[in-house]
């Protein structure tokens, strides 16, 4: 019997926040398409951006992409094609652990441009803080389990036990057993892989959703006629859900009120 | 062929003072918000100079527009799809904020606060962007003729590629005798990179009008048209997240109205009309092999409205019959096409630019009146355009691709017309010569004179309204810029009070009001208000119908 505490953890919180992760993205899709944008920092610094973007960017693809194979695909498969334990498991490691690296070094470099240039760092709300801490979390703690299946034997083999138990969530019949039985490091980073998707639709990160392939099959120019466009999106859209992220009128409330602020104060 | 219709402008750069009031008045109405304080939709830059971002004319740097690649078809110049997706983390190739400006205001407010003291307090700069104390060290004009260009103008793309193709060592003191002004809005190009390079699909061209705006729902901000746009024209707004461009004054277009900068410009330099055009050729026409022949394939899109096949094609594609009508008496139409004294600017980034310049004569009448020549006797002055080869090779970079003799042509019809009406102003009998000599007859020659010199509001601005069967879809579609706190936000009044009800669109609210009161024999526009009267468009004059509710007996 598991105990409650694996029953909440591996059996009610990955619906909640499925169900967060699903429901936030449409009401945000629905309400909140002016907000919806990567809120590039180019135009403020682009000699790091051009080094950690891209390294963040293709590294957490890449993560994403090894998660997918590793969670989806059943160790019983590979092993039928011939693939032996032990060499998917080199390289699974070598693969994931550069793409971690990459994406790490990516990322800390983002965070400390973000940090120490000016504009970038007024630009940066707290919802931005707040994911950083999760994303990050998230990230390291993947590294973490990494390094520990490295380097610690006792610890147990995810596709024996965090796999099933993320695939079995898929046919609504979660295998909390398999979970519980999983190492420490996994179940951290699983958790905080969970809450990092249950804030995902509230944060800037929802630009990952439109990343834009339909470019590829799209016609260069693009037509479109006042009269076929049904309604009038543009004109007033209905009231947003809530304020649109970083559209607030910085300067006014924050730069010039600043300063008189200060002035006044002296 | 398939009809479209356009609305284009042209600019007709020896009537420019370059005043910059088209800048700051479009500034006033489209840009004066946070996220935007570096944006100028409408700038004017000092020829020779580096323009707006600084030499965004480098295209070996920036990379915008289109080229042809090996096999003759059209590709944009920062490569090809897959290309821009795998670059879109970064974007490496587009202005930062220190090639446009820190955007700046002042301290105003220690004028008040400072203590008392035998100082006077002085307002510091202080940048918008950090908030922190900052050193103005250029803006969007800081090369301006009265600015500061000495000294500047040297780094001028333009120049340079003159400058490496001469023979002989030009002096800068000799090119700055020629100078002049170009402003610059989009070009709301017939065939635009910026649409083109966009990953979502955000930019769009009105068919009805041609207009190209940017979805402002559907812009993720992934930037790649602030490159894909040669003439930098796309701006990022940094507080949004979103790119944001010329809207041709959309609102305004839609009810007749020319644009903010038209309407305000000193100089009335500015013509707006339509052009009638054959979407089908426009890919081959921008695809035509030497740059020299872009601004002829350009012309040759564009349909001759007094053609009975064209207006019966035209009537197919559902243009309506008064912009048909419209085209028949576009200004614009009568400068590029009729006259042919009209040229894009820099065809050879091959959009097809639909916002054209007649270009500038009066540097060298200046040149030739200091030098202590009859700068208008027709000999002196068709001599001086044959002699003087770097404002023809200058202005040929800008609006030829470098073709020198399409310049001479227009500067010689610019020329012929100057001498030949200075024999009509001076009572004198005017000499068929001079107009034979540019293959234009007196008479064209006075059309011409007609329209670029005394031509009243309604024959410099031709603008049909747009066809709205049913107007609440007279719509500005998803670009407009009326978001909160953006400059359409009006108040609206519906039923169940302020902000309630269908929002009523900017263009019919304030513009439409306005084209009546302006357009109206009684100053209060009596006669046209009708229903509700926003007060914001009231101006204090008499009480139009509509301000009190209707008496009983009426
Ligand atoms: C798959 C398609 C994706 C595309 C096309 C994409 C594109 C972009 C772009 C263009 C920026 C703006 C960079 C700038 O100019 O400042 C950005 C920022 C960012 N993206 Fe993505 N992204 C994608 C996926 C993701 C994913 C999966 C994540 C995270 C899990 C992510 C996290 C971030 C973060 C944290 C930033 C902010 C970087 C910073 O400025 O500090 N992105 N992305
Ligand atoms: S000039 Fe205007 S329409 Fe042309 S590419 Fe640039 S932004 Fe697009
Ligand atoms: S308002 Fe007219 S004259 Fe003045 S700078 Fe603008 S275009 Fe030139």
């Amino acid at each position: 019997m598991p105990s409650a505490l694996d029953i909440a953890l591996w059996g009610v919180l990955p619906y909640l926040c499925i169900v967060v992760l699903i429901l936030g993205t449409i009401w945000r899709y629905r309400y909140d398409q002016f907000g919806w944008t990567t809120r590039s920092s180019q135009l403020y610094e682009s000699r790091l951006l051009r080094i950690g973007s891209p390294l963040f960017h293709f590294g957490i693809l890449a993560v994403a992409g090894g998660h997918v194979i590793g969670l989806i695909i059943p160790e019983s498969w590979t092993t039928a094609v011939g693939v032996s334990d032990h060499a998917y498991h080199i390289v699974a490691l070598a693969t994931g652990g550069a793409a971690g690296l990459a994406t790490l070094c990516g990322i800390a470099l983002l965070i400390w441009r973000r940090r120490r240039t000016g504009p970038v760092f007024m630009a940066t709300s707290n919802n931005d803080k707040v994911m950083y801490v999760v994303l990050v979390g998230a990230i390291a703690a993947g590294l973490a389990v990494t390094l520990f299946s490295v380097f610690d034997h006792s610890i147990s083999n995810y596709r024996e036990t965090v796999s099933p138990w993320f695939r079995s969530l898929w046919v609504l019949h979660p295998d909390i057993q398999a979970m519980a039985a999983a190492s420490l490091p996994f179940k951290i980073h699983a958790v905080w892989g969970l809450v990092l998707f249950a804030i995902w639709p509230f944060t800037r990160l929802v630009h990952a959703f439109t990343a834009p392939i339909h470019y590829l099959f799209r016609p260069y120019i693009v037509y479109r006629s006042r009269d076929a466009h049904g309604g009038t999106p543009g004109a007033g859209a209905p009231r947003r859900g809530w304020e649109p992220i970083g559209t607030r009128d910085a300067a006014r409330r924050g730069t010039a009120a600043k300063t008189t602020e200060k002035r006044s104060r002296v | 062929m398939r009809v479209m219709a356009q609305v284009a402008m042209v600019m007709t750069l020896d009537k420019c003072i370059g005043c910059h009031t088209c800048s700051v008045t479009c500034k006033q109405t489209w840009t004066n918000r946070a996220g935007t304080e570096y944006v100028w939709f409408n700038n004017v830059e000092t020829r020779p100079g580096q323009g707006y971002p600084r030499r965004y004319e480098d295209q070996d740097r920036w990379r915008g527009g289109w080229e042809l690649n090996r096999r003759g078809r059209l590709k944009l110049k920062t490569g090809g799809r897959l290309n821009r997706l795998a670059s879109i983390f970064a974007s490496p190739v587009q202005p930062e904020l220190a090639d446009y400006y820190e955007p700046w205001t002042y301290d105003y407010a220690s004028l008040v606060n400072a203590p008392a003291g035998d100082d006077f307090p002085v307002a510091r700069p202080k940048s918008l962007i950090t908030g922190k104390d900052t050193k103005v060290s250029w803006s969007a004009n800081w090369d301006d003729d009265l600015g500061n260009s000495v000294g500047t103008d040297a780094l001028d793309p333009v120049l340079e590629k003159i400058r490496r193709e001469s023979e002989d060592k030009i002096k800068l003191e000799y090119e700055r005798t020629f100078m002049f002004y170009l402003p610059r809005i989009c070009e709301h190009c017939l065939n635009p990179s910026c649409m083109a390079s966009c990953p979502s699909g955000a930019i769009y061209k009105r068919e009805e009008d041609g207009i190209v705006l940017v979805d402002q729902d559907r812009c993720r901000g992934w930037r790649q048209c602030i490159t894909g746009c040669p003439y930098k024209k796309i701006y990022f707004n940094h507080k949004s997240g979103k790119a944001e461009k010329c809207t041709f004054c959309y609102p305004r277009i839609e009810v007749g109205l020319p644009t903010v900068c038209a309407e305000t410009c000193v100089g009335r330099m500015r013509f707006i009309g339509i052009f009638l055009y054959d979407v089908d050729k426009v890919t081959a026409a921008a695809s035509t092999p030497d740059p020299k022949d872009l601004y002829e394939a350009q012309l040759d899109l564009m349909l001759d409205p007094n053609d009975p096949a064209v207006v019966a094609a035209a009537q197919r594609d559902g243009i309506p019959q008064d912009w048909i009508d419209a085209a028949r008496r576009s200004p614009v139409y009568a400068l590029a096409k009729t006259f042919k004294v009209a040229l894009p600017l820099h065809p050879e980034y091959r959009t097809m630019p639909m916002v054209w310049y007649v270009p500038p004569l009066s540097p060298i009448v200046d040149l030739l009146t200091e030098q202590g020549h009859d700068g208008e006797a027709p000999e002196n002055l068709f001599g001086a355009i044959d002699a003087l080869r770097i404002p023809i090779e200058y202005l040929a970079e800008l609006f030829t691709a470098g073709d020198t003799g399409k310049i001479e042509d227009v500067l010689h019809k610019l020329a012929a017309m100057r001498s030949y009406m200075r024999d009509v102003t001076l009572g004198r009998p005017t000499d068929e010569s001079i107009a034979e000599a540019v293959g234009m007859t007196g008479g064209e020659i006075q059309a011409m004179y007609r329209l670029m010199a005394i031509a009243k509001y309604d024959e410099r601005y031709v603008i049909p309204n747009a066809h709205l069967e049913d107007a609440h879809n007279l719509e500005e579609i998803g670009c407009s810029l009326d978001v909160e706190g953006g400059p359409g936000m009006g108040g609206q009044t519906g039923v169940f009070g302020e902000g309630s009800g269908r929002p009523q669109p900017v263009a019919v609210e304030n513009f439409a009001a306005l084209r009546d009161r302006q357009t109206a024999d009684d100053p209060t526009g009596n006669s046209q208000l009708s229903g509700r009267v926003n007060l914001l468009n009231w101006d204090g004059n008499g009480t139009p119908t509509g301000l009190f509710p209707a008496k009983k007996d009426d």
